[in-house]
Parts: structure tokens; sequence; C-alpha cells
């Protein structure tokens, strides 16, 4: 019986490169998901990946394709500037919770709002991964960061973001889901719904962002399997999967 | 040889645009060096409006100066305010409709045009601003009238319709201003 | 070429247009609101684009990006609009992005006041971000000049991949004066500008790790990211003999006024003025404040001279420190300032170059 080719890594990460991840971290999985949607596209020539400030950052000496590290939080923006000057090239973002919602709050809703014919991938993980475990703006209530010692008071440091939510409230954007990387059938979910942002940008319609929530084992003080566990428990609970927009056919 | 003229008045009186339109003819008309230096306040409707205008043989140095030759009032505030600033021998443009003051100084020339009720004469208003440029011009003679015409022409634009109105209004100023130059 | 009549900013836009800038990014603050306004009805009839950013500091951002894709790319603002600017600057330094910015500076500090000032000058020439970088800094006084220093800007910012700062003010920015407009490139220019630099533009390339774009306004291992700052730091040091200064009947003064920009040419007609009374004035009026010509105030013969006089719009003094070091103790130095939004008097100049004639 002649050999069968069932599964080759993604050419888009450089394979001489060492992640920088942390065990159980999923931003490999989705930069993973990611190149592989490029790949079988086939748009690798013309890809150009904006990647905000944190950990989210942290893959741009392994991908094997175009990427500029964009200011803290305006990811949206300098996505704005790549793709209104060269609507060929296809322009993602890739930030986290710390980037996309807090202090590029203005960014990423002034580009939604205005439709912008870009994809924006947001790493959910609830706490600020590089700088060491502070509050984020998705923390979970309750949830210790190490500038909420306490937990995360909500008569001091108000709710968790919901920011799929709060850019349903908008117009413009074409489509909004929030995914996990969790289990088996959600990773490959979350595959698809990053391919259906990418082509939403291919096809001209607009702004599409998927929420993928994930976990920081690190800064949330567990081992992997811990951190899947409270993923489950707590976050979800928080942050309930599903699609929230879906404007495709009509965009 | 350098003119330095300032316009003042309410806002919505045309102050700006009879600045930049003598500027314009300036510049088109001349080799001169020109400035045309609007003041901006915070304040979009109402309130003083002024601009500046220098029209020299040499490089100018602040597009407004310390002391005017020449200047354009058009409301009792700007007449006030502005008053001080002129030299000696310098000349006050007076929109006599309005400004009913004693002007207190014997050191300038004080041409006087009823720019408002002339305005109003000719059934609108807004055309005081062009009497005023054509009283300035008849007067003054520092850019001949045929040129600040052909500058008010352009202003207008694709507003032909205005063009009549425009014209009486600016002819009126001049002869206002040129008996005004045979009286001195 | 005719010359036109046009306002500073506007002035300042349409010379860019005409250099290739083909984005522009921007938010509302005066007195500066002409150059956005301009661009985004000009910038789509030569196939441009104009952005209304939600912020200075979005604006820049998407300066940084578009021109990070190779397009030439513009953003502008006034005084505490620049600050909000730097973040995106210091980036677009790092990386080594080319971009122009133009500051049509007001009073400060804080919000200010929204009439002209000279009280960004340290912020220009020093310190417009953090990280050290330096940047080409051109100081207009007229709006001829404005246009030319913007339409160079372009060339100066490719050449080194670096931002280009025009330092202009409130005057320069809502005068008009007659301009004769630099040539408009042509779209095969322009496009032929894009194509040079499409090897490191972030636009997509062939799958090759080592060709592709990768735009990183910083170095994860020290020892590169020193490398980089040497390499930035050589590049600065090359622009030395690009210092140019207005040098303006220096050779016999013995009053020498010093000055830039709006309040420079001020202080000329108050040469001017003074040479009619009988007085050897002279001029010296840096066009570039980076790198600054301190080679101009070696011509100045200072057996001859009774003293320099620094005039700017500024309260306190800020161009000083670099007269002060040209000048290096070989003469007294005044000052005649103003503040606050309040323009220059060149009878205040008058007066002050009286006094230092008087010996006082």
């Amino acid at each position: 019986m002649a050999e069968k080719l069932v599964y080759t890594r993604t050419k888009t990460i450089q394979e001489d490169k060492v992640s920088g991840f942390c065990p159980g971290c999923m931003h490999g999985t989705v930069m993973k998901l990611i190149g592989e949607v490029i790949d079988e596209l086939g748009i690798i020539e013309k890809t150009a990946c904006v990647l905000g400030i944190g950990c989210c950052g942290l893959q741009m000496d392994y991908m094997a394709y175009d990427n500029i590290t964009s200011p803290h939080g305006r990811a949206c923006a300098v996505a704005t500037g790549i793709k209104r000057t060269n609507p060929d090239t296809f322009v993602f973002t890739y930030q986290g919770d710390g980037d996309l919602a807090s202090i590029g709050l203005a960014e990423t809703m002034s580009a939604a709002n205005r439709g912008e014919n870009i994809s924006v991938i947001f790493i959910n993980n609830g706490i600020y991964g590089m700088t060491g475990g502070q509050m984020a703006p998705t923390t979970l209530l309750g949830m210790k960061a190490t500038t909420a010692p306490k937990g995360r008071d909500p008569k001091e440091h108000g709710y968790p973001m919901h920011m799929c939510e709060i850019l349903d409230k908008l117009t413009a954007p074409v489509y909004l889901e929030r995914t996990s990387c969790n289990t088996p059938q959600n990773l490959m979910h979350t595959k698809s719904a990053i391919k259906k942002a990418f082509v939403n940008q291919l096809e001209g319609r607009g702004f599409s962002m998927v929420e993928i929530v994930t976990t920081c084992p690190t800064n949330w003080g567990m081992d992997a399997l811990g951190a899947l566990d409270y993923l489950e428990k707590n976050m979800l609970a928080e942050f309930p999967l599903g699609l929230i927009r879906d404007r495709t056919k009509e965009a | 040889m350098e003119t330095n003229l300032c316009v003042a008045g309410f806002g919505g009186q045309g102050i700006m645009a009879l600045g930049k339109i003598l500027a314009e003819a300036a510049c088109d008309s001349t080799d001169k060096k020109v400035t045309f230096f609007p003041s901006y306040g915070a304040e979009q409707r109402g309130g003083t409006a002024n601009c500046y205008v220098v029209i020299s043989d040499e490089e100018i140095g602040a597009p407004l100066g310390d002391v005017m030759d020449d200047i354009i009032v058009m409301n009792g505030a700007s007449l006030a305010k502005f008053l001080p600033r002129v030299r000696p021998g310098g000349r006050l443009f007076v929109n006599s409709s309005i400004v009913k003051d004693e002007i207190g100084r014997g050191d300038i020339t004080v041409v006087r045009a009823p720019v408002t009720e002339l305005a109003l004469e000719l059934g609108n208003a807004k055309v005081l601003n062009v009497i005023m440029l054509g009283v300035y011009v008849g007067y003054t003679r520092i850019i001949a009238p045929d040129i600040v015409w052909n500058a008010i022409e352009q202003t207008l634009g694709s507003k032909v319709s205005l063009l009549p109105l425009n014209r009486e209004a600016f002819r009126r100023g001049l002869a206002l201003g040129e008996a005004a130059r045979e009286d001195r | 070429m005719a010359r036109v009549f046009m306002k500073g900013c506007e002035a300042m836009a349409e010379a860019a247009v005409r250099a290739g800038c083909r984005f522009f990014a921007g938010y509302p603050i005066t007195p500066q609101n002409e150059i956005p306004e301009y661009m985004s009805r000009r910038l789509p009839e030569v196939g441009g684009h104009f952005v209304q950013g939600e912020s200075e500091v979005a604006s820049v951002s998407m300066v940084y990006g578009a021109a990070a894709s190779g397009t030439r790319s513009m953003t502008s603002s006034s005084s505490p609009g620049i600050s909000l600017k730097s973040e995106g600057v210091s980036y677009c330094a790092s990386a080594r992005v080319p971009m122009v910015y133009i500051n049509v500076a007001r009073g400060g500090p804080g919000v200010g006041s929204i009439q002209p000032a000279q009280m960004d000058y340290l912020q220009a020439t020093k310190a417009s971000g953090n990280g050290g970088f330096r940047m080409r800094v051109f100081a207009p006084a007229t709006v001829q000049e404005a246009a030319d220093m913007v339409y160079a800007a372009f060339d100066y910012a490719d050449r080194d991949r670096n931002p280009v700062l025009i330092l202009s003010d409130g005057v320069v920015g809502t005068m008009m004066e007659p301009v004769e407009l630099p040539p408009m490139k042509t779209e095969e220019e322009v496009a032929a500008i894009k194509e040079s630099k499409r090897s490191w533009a972030i636009v997509g390339h062939k799958l090759d790790y080592a060709h592709r774009a990768w735009i990183q306004p910083g170095q994860w291992s020290t020892l590169l990211q020193q490398k980089e700052n040497e390499a930035a730091a050589a590049l600065y040091e090359s622009w030395k003999s690009d210092a140019r200064a207005e040098e303006y009947l220096l050779e016999d003064a013995e009053i020498v006024l010093t000055s830039y920009g709006i309040c420079g040419r001020i202080a000329k007609s108050a040469v001017n003025v003074l040479r009619r009374e009988g007085v050897k004035a002279g001029l010296i009026r840096p066009l570039t404040v980076y790198p600054f010509p301190y080679g101009a105030y070696d011509r100045i013969d200072y057996r001859r001279v009774k003293g320099i006089l620094d005039v700017e719009m500024s309260i306190p003094a800020l161009f000083l420190e670099d007269v002060e070091t040209a000048v290096a103790g070989r003469a007294r130095i005044s000052t005649c300032l103003c503040s606050g939004g309040n323009i220059m008097s060149r009878d205040a100049v008058l007066r002050a170059a009286a006094k230092i004639m008087e010996g006082n």
C-alpha cells in the first residue's frame, strides 16, 4: 500500500526557530491554525500580519511571512494604513486582551465602526501575560492579578468586558464570533471561524473579528490541565462561545 | 514701499473675504510680496473678526504690523481696539452706517463710507464688504480696480447670478473712494 | 511656474501630494485643520487615501502602517497633538519607516493657546519621542519655504528611512502668501518610488523566512538593538553637513540677530530697519533646526560683534540652548521673547537690539 501523507507542518512557521511560549499556552496553537488557513487559502504571498504588543508579539521571530509590530493597542490603526493603501494585501491583526480591549479600545472600536476591510484575531485569556499577570479588562470577577491581589472586585474594578458584544452594537462589522481552543472540536471550529474572517476580507466584505478564549497557565498560577479546567468552568461561563453576528451574506 | 492694512469688524461682515480678495489681487497683478493673515479664535460664529494684509516691495517680516498704515473698521468695537494702532499719518476707513463715534485723532486721515446703508439700498446687506473694498481701492489706488474686480469674480466662482450685484457694489464703493480722494 | 496665493497649511498639503504622498491620516486640532481638510478632498483625486483618525495616536499609527507598506505618507497636528504623535514617530524611527509629519505649532504647555508660538523647539529637536532617536527638522518662515521643505522632506525620509518633521507654526500655517508649487510627480514616478521599497515593505512576499518583510520597532536581542542604535547614530552623524541656515549681512555685523521660523523673518525685517538706520546688523536663521547649523555661528566676526540677540516666541527661551552651544561664550547673548500665542513684535526686537548697541 502506498504511503499517504495525512499531515505536514504549515510552512508559515519557521521550523528552526523556537517558540517563546509557556507550556500550555494557546498562542502557538492559534498561530498554527492561522498559518494553516493562510496555506489553504493560498494567500501567503500577499499576507501582512499586524502584531500587538505583549505575548501576542512573541511569534514575530518564527512566523515566516510579513509582519509588523504595532504600538501597544494600535494594531487596527496600523492595519487600516496598510489595507487602505494596499487593498490587494491580506491584512490581519493579532492582539491580546490588554492590547485590543484596554489601551487599544479606541483603535479597535473605530476600525470596526469604519468597517475597515481587515480581519482581527483577538486572544482573550483574561490577564496581561508578558508583563506578569496584571489585571486586564477581561479579568474575571474574583480572579487574582498582580495588580488586583485580592481578586477583581466589581466595586473597584468594574466588570469583565465582552468585546464581541460591544462591537455588536456597531452597524458596520460583518462577522463577530467567540471561540476557544480547549477541545479538539472547539479548535477545529476556531479554525473555520478564522477562515471565515479571512475569506470575508478577501471578498471585500469588511470588518471581522474572532475572539478566542484561551489560557494563561503561568499567570493564572496553574498547570496546563488545571488551566483548561479553569477555562471551561470560569472563562467560558463569563465569555460564552458562539456566533455573535454574521452578516456575511448581506455584505 | 510697504503697506500694512488691518480689516476689522463683526463676524459675518465678510471681513476675511475683503482682505483676501485684495491680497489675491496683489498676488495676481504684481511681483510684489504680499501676505494675508486671518486672526483666528475659538468661536465659530459672531465675535470680532479681523485680518491683516501686507503688500510690499521687499521681503515681508511679520504678516501684521505693530502699527498699521491703514485700517478698515466695520463696527464700533473694532474702532476702539484698532484705532490706537494706526500710525500717525495713517488712514482709517470707517463704516459710518454703524460707527458714529468721534474719531478723536487729528493725525490720521478718516474716510467715512455708509456701506451698510448702501448695501441695503442695493438690496443685499452682504455686499457691504465689496463696497468697502471699492472705497479702499478707489481712495488708495493700491491696486488697479479692474484687477481687484477680477479677483472678486474669481472669488464668486460659479455664483454668476451674483455678479451684477457685486459689480454694482464695487462700482459704488470705488466712486465713493475716488470722490473722497478728490476732496483731500 | 506661476505663483498662486495659498494658505501655508494648504500649500504644505499640496506640496506633499506633488511629492507623491498618497496617504494621510490626521485628527482635528487648531491651527492645522486646513491640512486634513485639504487632503480629504485632494488625495482621492490622485488615487490616494485620507482617513480621519479617532485620535492623533491612531492617525500616526495609520501612517506607520501605510508608510511601512511603501506608500509615501504624512500626518500633521499642532503642539498638544504632536505630543500624542510621539509614540508612532518613535516606532517609525525604530523600525526605520520613512514618513513626514508637520507641527503647526501653537502656544503651550498643556492645551495652551490656539494662537502661534514656538514652544515646541526642544521637543522637536531633542526628544520627539522615547528612545533617543533623531530626525531632520525643518523650520519654514514663509509659505514658499513650507511647501519646498515638505516636498524635500519626502526624499530625505526615503533616503534615510526615517521620519522627518516640519516645525512650522500658527502664522506660517494660516497665512496666505504667493507660492510657486513644486512639480507634480507623475503616477509612474510615484509608483516607481513605491516599487523601490517593495523588498522591505509589508505587502506580502514569497514564503521565505529570510526575505519576508519584518517591520520591527525593537529587538529581543540587546546586542542586536545596540547594533541598530549604532547604525542609527551613524546615520544621524552623517546629516551634519546638511545643516542649513540663512546667513544675512554677517560679514561686518556688530549685532547678530538669530531666530528661526516665523520669528526669523520678523528678525530679518528688523535687520533691514537697523541697516537703514546705519546699524550694522546681521542675521542667522537656521533652516534646519536639526541638524543645527552650528557652523554658521563660526562665521560671525566676534571681534566686531557687540552682542547676539536670540529672538523667539517662547518663554522660557528654548532655541537659546542651541544658540549658546553655537556661540560658545564668544559673545554675550541677549533674548527678545514673547509667548502665550502673541506674535513677535518687530518694535520689541528693535528695542532689544538698541539696548545691545548701547552696551546694556
